[in-house]
């Protein structure tokens, strides 16, 4: 098991290995899909790329009283391509779920990035780990706007690593 | 006729959105319980208890299970003996925006294929209706992810493809989902009838008890077959490699045109949120 503190630095992607579980503390940001399409317009950004984490995840509406609703992953297949232009600008760590495309991958290693993914539908497990979300941009997009997360100890396993290795490709051969 | 006020209709389709979203049924934990311990890999091992840690925490009814708080899909059945004064869908539709609201769920729903301009309520739900016999109304209520959904398919095969055909695709399918349904998964596959009655078949099944089997002996070996043969694919709990891929395979048939055999296969993600109420 590997602890990461935010920001992540080129040291910390090259010590993290496929299947490894991983736990992040520290600051994270929030975007899908429509969130993605505006941030790769954007001249600057509202925060700093550069060793940053992206989640990909949706929260349902938070009670009185509590850092944020179920926040589990999304699927991040739908941002393959949008995610490109952000690694090129810094962006070390994307977390999800499930496979991804070839030319993904191929990218991230070339941008020095990893994909991590996260239990799909453990929203409430993940949420105990975030304590506390501010908003950042995008506000009108609603559960899909850009949040600041503070987390700790936020549980992950490295999907795909620089060196080449796939989780889903691996565990699939080896039966 | 016994007379049904429709109030009665919003506050259970209400109250069932609610409890699904935050409570997973006994017997799929207990089911989850039992894979965890076949796992061998620790990896394969931790992302069920990830998934039995969750409940846990969403019991306690402050955080939903999943930020994907689903559509809601009703298979309603009214009886001939039943009479009520208004519109029984709007009705419906009333507990859902009531439902979504208060229980602090997510609304995933949009107006239109290309606007993509959410309705804010979650409306309208997605509802079956089927007339029965008696003086009650039964509704079954899902909250189902788009996640699983996506992955889902109708496929018409030759009726000479047969038995052998219908394994190949739903292998298939659940092998190129990977870990994109969230497994381990339920499966539903309808069998039979025309291109929207195979759905509807899937969708029925994922509502089946977990513990139940078909009566028609020749599909209940069919289910059992490809409750083996998908965990033996070795996608495991979500996509990472395992034994467990599903945790159920249910399969409802119907007759069909002597040139069709229909195969619709409906995924449901191990946030298998649905219940049964009854007025
Ligand atoms: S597939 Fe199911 S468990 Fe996974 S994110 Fe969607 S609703 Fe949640």
């Amino acid at each position: 098991m590997i602890r990461l503190n935010t920001p992540i630095t080129d040291k910390d992607i090259r010590n993290l290995k496929v299947g490894e579980k991983v736990l992040i503390t520290g600051t994270i940001y929030t975007a899908r899909d429509q969130a993605h399409t505006r941030l790769i317009k954007e001249e600057n950004l509202e925060f700093e790329i550069a060793g940053s984490v992206i989640y990909y995840v949706g929260p349902t509406p938070k009670r009185e009283g509590y850092a944020i609703g179920a926040s589990g992953p999304t699927s991040s297949y739908r941002m393959d391509k949008l995610a490109v232009p952000l690694m090129e600008k810094g962006l070390k760590i994307m977390i999800g779920k499930g496979d991804r495309s070839e030319e993904f991958r191929h990218e991230m290693i070339k941008n020095n990035a990893v994909y991590l993914i996260t239990t799909g539908g453990a929203g409430a497990l993940m949420s105990s780990k975030i304590k506390k979300s501010t908003l950042v941009m995008y506000e009108d997009l609603g559960a899909e706007a850009v949040y600041k997360l503070e987390v700790e100890d936020f549980p992950c396993f490295v999907a795909y690593d620089i060196y080449g290795n796939n989780i889903f490709k691996d565990s699939n051969h080896e039966k | 006729m016994r007379q049904i006020n429709l109030v009665d209709i919003t506050k259970l389709v209400k109250e069932a959105v609610i409890k699904i979203n935050y409570n997973l049924d006994q017997s799929l934990v207990s089911l989850i319980q039992k894979a965890k311990t076949n796992e061998t890999r620790d990896l394969s091992k931790s992302i069920l208890s990830d998934i039995l840690e969750n409940q846990e925490i969403a019991k306690e009814g402050n955080i939903p299970l999943c930020q994907d708080t689903g559509v809601v899909v009703v298979l309603l059945e009214v009886g001939n003996n039943v009479t009520y004064e208004g519109d029984i869908y709007e009705a419906i539709n009333e507990g859902v925006r009531q439902g979504y609201l208060e229980g602090y769920l997510r609304k995933s729903m949009v107006t239109h294929p290309f606007n993509r301009v959410n309705t804010l309520d979650n409306t309208p739900a997605i509802i079956h209706t089927k007339i029965i016999q008696g003086d009650k109304i039964k509704m079954k209520i899902a909250a189902k992810g788009g996640g699983s959904e996506n992955m889902s398919k109708v496929t018409m095969l030759t009726p000479t493809e047969g038995i052998e055909g219908v394994k190949q695709l739903v292998l298939d399918t659940i092998f190129n989902a990977g870990g994109k349904p969230c497994p381990p998964l339920i499966v539903g596959i309808g069998i039979g009838g025309n291109l929207e009655k195979s759905a509807q078949l899937a969708k029925e099944a994922i509502f089946r008890d977990l513990d139940d089997c078909s009566d028609d002996k020749t599909i209940k070996k069919l289910e059992e077959d490809l409750y083996n043969e998908i965990n033996a694919l070795g996608v495991g709990p979500m996509g990472v490699g395992g034994n467990t891929t599903c945790l159920a395979v249910k399969i409802n048939y119907y007759p069909m045109h002597i040139a069709s055999l229909p195969v619709a296969i409906n995924i449901q993600c191990h946030s298998a949120r649905h219940t049964e109420v009854e007025l």
